[in-house]
């Protein structure tokens, strides 16, 4: 992070450094562009001066020239268009090409800057947000690269070169028409100044708009629901009606600074042509030459009045830059030792040694936490919201770090080891399942891109969700998530089961809430879990009484602290916080759960333990 | 750009998808073969597009006629300037004095002139541009929100956001910058062309042999850099899906440590991307050399062919000056003619797509006598109802069903059985195929819809907020709530404890529709908004089903306030909601197969007796299965499959 205290256009610049070859054919291109450039209207005057050759006789002019000069100067002017085609080719090909490398290596950095940097950087930062760095600001730059950049030496070198050429010519005639250059620069920066922040108001409005519409066309259900379409229409208009009247403005001030330069632009014109032609009335000057002149005046046109726009290039690189930076240089709170080594041969014992925790300074998530979890044991940790449940089985594969106290796996604190093995220990399955817009197949190998088709399947079996994938016309290379297919709640948590499978962890964290699911789904999700479960040692964030009943130690939680800890008859005989708990949110599915067991062995007239197993 | 973001473009190509749906359901918007709308291109002139936009821009005819006269005028006083240069030489070099001062002060004026003309064409088309857009996208809100939701079921966000953003853009466009600028490439080439043969006929004749060849040229030029382009936004537009996706999903990639591999993946497609632009600006940048030899090639034969006709006395030294300087303004607008034709054909197609939005019929629209109910008592009955979505498939058939004020209904059966179905009949989301629905003895569809809205409240299981603070959300059935009163409704859902513990409160800015908060906050507050409404029906369509069993516990409580005294309808897979009902429904194929209380419904031993049943039978028994697998590590699975048997006769009727 080297760097970090030069300006942001310096700093930007430095990304076109790595290109320093391609960059000094750029500039050369330009000084062989700009060359040729200069000798097409020299041409033409030759020609006329030359080949044509009108003078001055007694009574008026005459001409005297030859044909074959004329022949000549033709086949030169064709000849030096093909020079200035080349060497343009080359200069704009290469610019581009820096420009476009510079917006790749950039996109690359902050891709992988961001999917390195902790869960506490992703809980403050929005995905609109960073879109709109990684895609408008990136476009920001490769426009400050190639136009702003490149196009500034162009510009600055084509005006000294035309200068000195007139200067040669006629330096009087040369001052008529300089004189007018700096007020047309002056004029064109202005404009691009009130322009700017109009527009940066005009594409904030655009976004606006985009939120309302996009707001209203989703949840259109909800509006006719509360019959608000008035209402809706009213905001949209409002928001279009300052869309309209921004944009508007910014018409306005084009339609004012526009004729303004061209009528400044016009009346050098005329200067120099009228000026032009008393100085070849009075013999000082040829027609040649003021025909080269006024090609010359032509030529410089397009460059002075965009001078405006490559300082704005500059404006927006340093405020775009200024947010790439944000997140480039944003450090991730949770670092690897340099030289760690792997975690390796887990047996999955995983303690909290006087465990803190916070997000700020101020407000402690997790107090003192002491966990002591042998292989193999299921944990399951229940409290209210915000008891702290979730973050401790954040804190084991590091997505966040400790702030007081360690934890160790094996003995060994997570702190020492790389991100990478310590992660591959653990399998985690979220509660909202993310799949990622590819087959099935690469859904389930996400984290495990060398397993082979049968490990695939046999995870996937496992995980009970085979059998439906077989049933997809397109089996395992159905493509999910957007614009492919939907899957329900439970197919999902089955999928993240496989690929949790697949990886073949010594310890798994999950969340046991089933969302919205029939009952043969949610039986088969049980299964699903209850294979995963085996052998490994098994945090479960319980919403379910069979899975806390089942349980080895059961973490009671509130605000940070451990309260209570022990198996399920013990706890309940403790009379304190889990008692609560049970009596007011698992006791209805113990009940619901015993009549049924006594209708059952009623109906089915079989022994009770069939039933319930070995379960208590 | 944020606006155009989601128009359906991101990760377009990716293929695969059973769940799109073709062209075939009504109330669809047509799709393009290859899901780019963006690209795709109409034929250069669509009568009905052009008599359409015709009548819209007709309000504004007077600026439009100021448009034509700063367009024409500036086209042709920049054009005839070349005279004024010419005669100033004329004048030179033939030293009279006096002329050289009119041609000077005529070269002014036609400066002065040009300047103003410009000042007028640019206020003129912006002015129309601009308001032309804005009454375009109000027109496309405003009929947007009269369509049925039938038109949302069958079209995605993404697309529909896309005509209103990009096509109402390029529509736009056409109307004001396209049709102008062709007609001032138009005029000016007819002046340039007058011009030219004023200074010489030959050598017009023999310099315009040069442009077939930059026609050609350009031609070919726009076919291949058109693909070039396309490729470039589909490049750009996965580059974006990816990193988004990426983003969304980091807390994945870092638990399943990706990140290596997502690299890897990432540079591969960003690398595409680059590659396709560098190819674009290889094009881009191999154009205009090719244009400007062949301009010069122009100019070549104007010195060499001009320069002899000088030396023979057929023309004017200032004339041959004045020629060169007018073919100069020749090529522009020709280069720009070609480029316009796929703009044309761009702006047809956008258009085409904007009018098949303005001209899909609302399925329905209130009836003009229809009236406003004011207090209701809740009453609501099904008179043989039936309907279907799509043609060929009922989904309700003869349902009869009639509700006392005050009743709470639980509607229970498989998925696809009609029971949301029913819910959105009664707030007339559809209208029924055969059969009335009335309330309060009114059928609905007598009734404005409005009023109607007013009367109902309704959660559904995805909580939709929008972005805005905790109280704007709340307020968001009526709009005149007082602060006091939206506290009140918090309270009563259970809601305030945790909006007071938001960073500002009530106050609270949601972003991006509350994803900061949690599911189940999402859908205490959607609770509270609906019992602000005051409804005195009251919809909850698998309300709780995707919340955490601590905000469930918070709703069971508010539950008994929130539908005490109001007819409800209640969908839900807990039995626990169902059994408190007055009366549970039990549908089967969009029929009523059994209705009555929960233990007269148990004791009947029928289908709803069967459906309790295997809820709890298959809890029992998966939780006893999960306790071997627990317990008993590795020897669990032998033994938890020996159940499975068992289960499956019990379960298969569930599917």
């Amino acid at each position: 992070m080297k760097g970090r205290k030069l300006p942001v256009t310096i700093r930007l610049l430095s990304y076109a450094w790595n290109y320093k070859g391609r960059l000094a054919l750029a500039c050369l291109a330009l000084v062989g562009l700009t060359t040729f450039q200069l000798v097409g209207p020299q041409l033409v005057s030759y020609a006329i001066d030359t080949g044509i050759n009108p003078h001055k006789v007694d009574g008026g002019f005459e001409v005297d020239g030859s044909t074959d000069t004329l022949l000549i100067a033709a086949l030169l002017i064709v000849g030096a268009a093909m020079a200035r085609g080349v060497f343009q080719f080359l200069q704009t090909y290469t610019g581009e090409f820096v420009a476009q490398r510079v917006a790749y290596d950039i996109r690359n950095n902050i891709y992988n800057h961001l999917q390195r940097l902790s869960f506490a950087y992703h809980d403050k930062a929005q995905t609109g947000q960073i879109m709109q760095r990684a895609t408008q600001d990136v476009e920001g730059i490769r426009m400050f690269m190639s136009l702003g950049v490149i196009r500034l030496v162009y510009v600055v070198v084509l005006l000294i070169a035309t200068l000195t050429v007139m200067v040669l010519t006629s330096w009087k005639l040369a001052l008529v028409t300089w004189i007018f250059i700096p007020p047309t620069a002056a004029i064109s920066i202005v404009m691009t100044t009130k322009l700017r922040p109009i527009w940066l108001e005009v594409q904030n409005l655009q976004g606006r708009l985009g939120v309302v519409l996009q707001e209203n066309l989703s949840g259109m259900r909800v509006v006719k629901a509360f019959g608000r379409e008035n209402e809706e229409q009213a905001k949209f208009d409002a928001e279009a009606q300052q869309l309209f009247n921004y944009s508007y403005r910014t018409n306005r001030i084009q339609a004012t600074f526009g004729p303004i330069l061209n009528g400044v632009w016009a009346v050098a014109t005329v200067a120099t042509g009228w000026f032009g032609a008393y100085q070849i009335l009075h013999g000082h000057l040829s027609v040649g030459d003021l025909a080269k002149f006024m090609l010359y005046l032509g030529m410089l046109q397009m460059p002075v009045r965009s001078i405006g726009f490559v300082t704005m290039f500059w404006a927006r690189a340093s405020t775009s830059g200024q947010r790439i930076y944000d997140i480039l240089d944003a450090e991730s709170a949770v670092q690897e030792k340099p030289g760690a080594p792997d975690l390796a041969h887990v047996t999955g014992h995983v303690q909290f040694r006087d465990v803190s925790f916070g997000y700020d300074a101020i407000s402690p998530v997790l107090r003192r936490v002491d966990i002591d979890a042998q292989p193999g044991q299921v944990i399951a940790l229940l409290g209210q919201t915000g008891s702290g449940k979730t973050t401790v089985v954040n804190l084991m594969p590091r997505f966040y770090d400790v702030t007081g106290g360690k934890i160790t796996i094996d003995g060994t604190d997570i702190r020492d080891v790389t991100l990478a093995s310590l992660r591959r220990a653990f399998g985690i399955v979220q509660q909202d399942v993310f799949l990622f817009s590819a087959t099935i197949r690469e859904n389930i190998a996400y984290g495990a891109s060398d397993a082979t088709e049968d490990d695939i399947f046999e995870a996937a079996r496992l995980a009970r969700i085979h059998d439906f994938i077989m049933t997809l016309p397109d089996g395992y290379d159905t493509w999910v998530g957007e614009r492919g297919i939907t899957l329900s709640g439970g197919q999902k948590q089955r999928i993240s089961i496989a690929r949790t499978l697949l990886l073949d962890p010594k310890i798994l964290v999950f969340d046991d809430s089933t969302s919205s699911v029939d009952t043969e789904t949610e039986y088969l999700i049980q299964q699903a879990l209850a294979e995963l479960m085996k052998g490994r040692t098994t945090f479960v964030i319980a919403q379910r009484l069979r899975t806390v009943k089942s349980a080895d130690q059961i973490l009671v939680l509130k605000d940070g602290r451990i309260v209570e800890n022990g198996r399920h008859e013990e706890l309940i005989a403790l009379d304190g916080l889990y008692r609560q708990i049970y009596d007011l949110e698992l006791r209805d599915q113990e009940e619901a759960f015993e009549r049924e067991r006594e209708r059952l062995a009623e109906v089915k007239g079989e022994p009770e333990t069939a039933i319930a197993g070995g379960g208590d | 750009m944020v606006f155009f973001g989601g128009a359906g473009s991101a990760g377009g190509w990716s293929g695969g998808g059973g769940g799109m749906g073709g062209n075939l359901r009504p109330n669809s918007l047509k799709r393009s073969t290859d899901g780019w709308d963006d690209d795709e291109l109409g034929s250069v002139y669509s009568h009905r597009v052009v008599t359409r936009m015709a009548k819209m821009i007709a309000p504004y005819r007077f600026r439009l006629f100021l448009a034509v006269v700063g367009v024409l005028g500036f086209a042709t006083m920049t054009r005839i300037s070349v005279l004024a240069v010419s005669g100033l030489i004329g004048a030179a070099t033939d030293g009279d004095m006096d002329r050289l001062n009119r041609w000077g002060l005529a070269y002014i004026a036609m400066a002065v002139l040009s300047a103003a003309f410009f000042f007028i064409q640019m206020t003129s088309t912006g002015w129309i541009g601009h308001r032309l857009l804005l009454r375009l996208r109000k027109d496309m809100f405003a009929h947007l929100q009269k369509l049925s939701l039938r038109f949302y079921d069958n079209n995605e966000v993404g697309r529909v956001m896309s005509r209103i953003t990009s096509d109402v853009t390029s529509l736009q466009e056409l109307m004001t910058g396209g049709m102008l600028t062709i007609l001032g490439d138009v005029v000016g080439i007819a002046i340039s062309v007058g011009v030219l043969l004023y200074f010489d006929v030959r050598l017009t004749l023999v310099t315009f042999t040069v442009v077939p060849v930059l026609v050609v040229t350009m031609a070919v030029w726009q076919a291949y850099s058109r693909r070039a382009f396309v490729r470039v936004r589909q490049a750009i537009a996965v580059v974006n899906a990816n990193l988004q996706e990426n983003v969304s999903g980091v807390r994945v990639i870092q638990s399943l440590s990706r990140e290596d591999e997502n690299a890897k993946r990432f540079d591969n497609i960003n690398r595409q991307n680059l590659n396709a632009n560098v190819n674009a600006g290889l094009l881009s940048a191999a154009v205009t050399p090719a244009v400007e030899v062949i301009v010069a090639t122009a100019t070549a034969l104007v010195v060499a062919y001009g320069g002899y006709r000088v030396m023979n006395g057929h023309l004017a030294v200032e004339g041959l000056v004045g020629f060169a300087l007018a073919l100069q303004m020749l090529f522009d607008p020709v280069r720009d003619l070609v480029l316009q034709y796929t703009q044309l054909q761009r702006a047809m197609a956008g258009g085409e797509r904007v009018l098949e939005v303005l001209d899909t019929k609302p399925e329905f629209e209130d009836d003009p006598n229809a009236i406003d109910i004011e207090d209701i008592s809740g009453r609501v009955d099904f008179n043989h109802v039936s309907f279907n979505y799509v043609d060929d498939v009922q989904v309700l058939a003869d349902l009869d069903l009639h509700v006392e004020p005050g009743e709470t209904i639980a509607l229970v059966g498989q998925t696809g059985a009609g029971k949301t179905t029913i819910t959105a009949l009664i707030s007339r989301f559809y209208d029924v195929t055969s059969g009335s629905i009335e309330v309060d003895g009114i059928d609905v569809r007598k009734i404005t819809h409005a009023s109607l809205a007013h009367r109902m409240g309704i959660v559904l299981q995805e909580p939709f907020l929008f972005s805005g603070t905790v109280y704007e959300n709340i307020r968001y059935g009526r709009p005149d709530a007082t602060d006091e009163e939206i506290r009140e409704a918090a309270e009563t859902v259970g809601a305030h404890d945790f909006i007071s513990r938001l960073e500002e409160g009530y106050g609270t800015y949601l972003h991006e529709r509350g994803m900061n908060l949690s599911v189940g906050q999402r859908q205490l507050i959607s609770f509270a908004r609906a019992i602000l409404a005051r409804p005195r029906i009251l919809i909850l369509d698998e309300a709780t089903a995707n919340v955490d069993t601590q905000t469930e516990v918070v709703i069971q409580r508010a539950l008994n306030t929130l539908l005490a005294g109001r007819t409800s309808f209640v969908i839900a897979h807990r039995l626990s909601t169902i059994r408190n009902a007055d009366r549970i429904i039990v549908l089967e194929h969009g029929r009523i197969v059994e209705q009555g209380k929960h233990d007269d419904l148990l004791a009947l031993g029928g289908r709803y007796a069967r459906l309790y049943r295997m809820t709890y039978e298959q809890h029992a028994l998966s939780s006893s299965a999960n306790g071997d697998g627990a317990r008993a590590g590795s020897s669990g699975n032998g033994h938890g499959n020996g159940h499975t048997p068992a289960l499956k006769p019990a379960a298969d009727p569930a599917r």
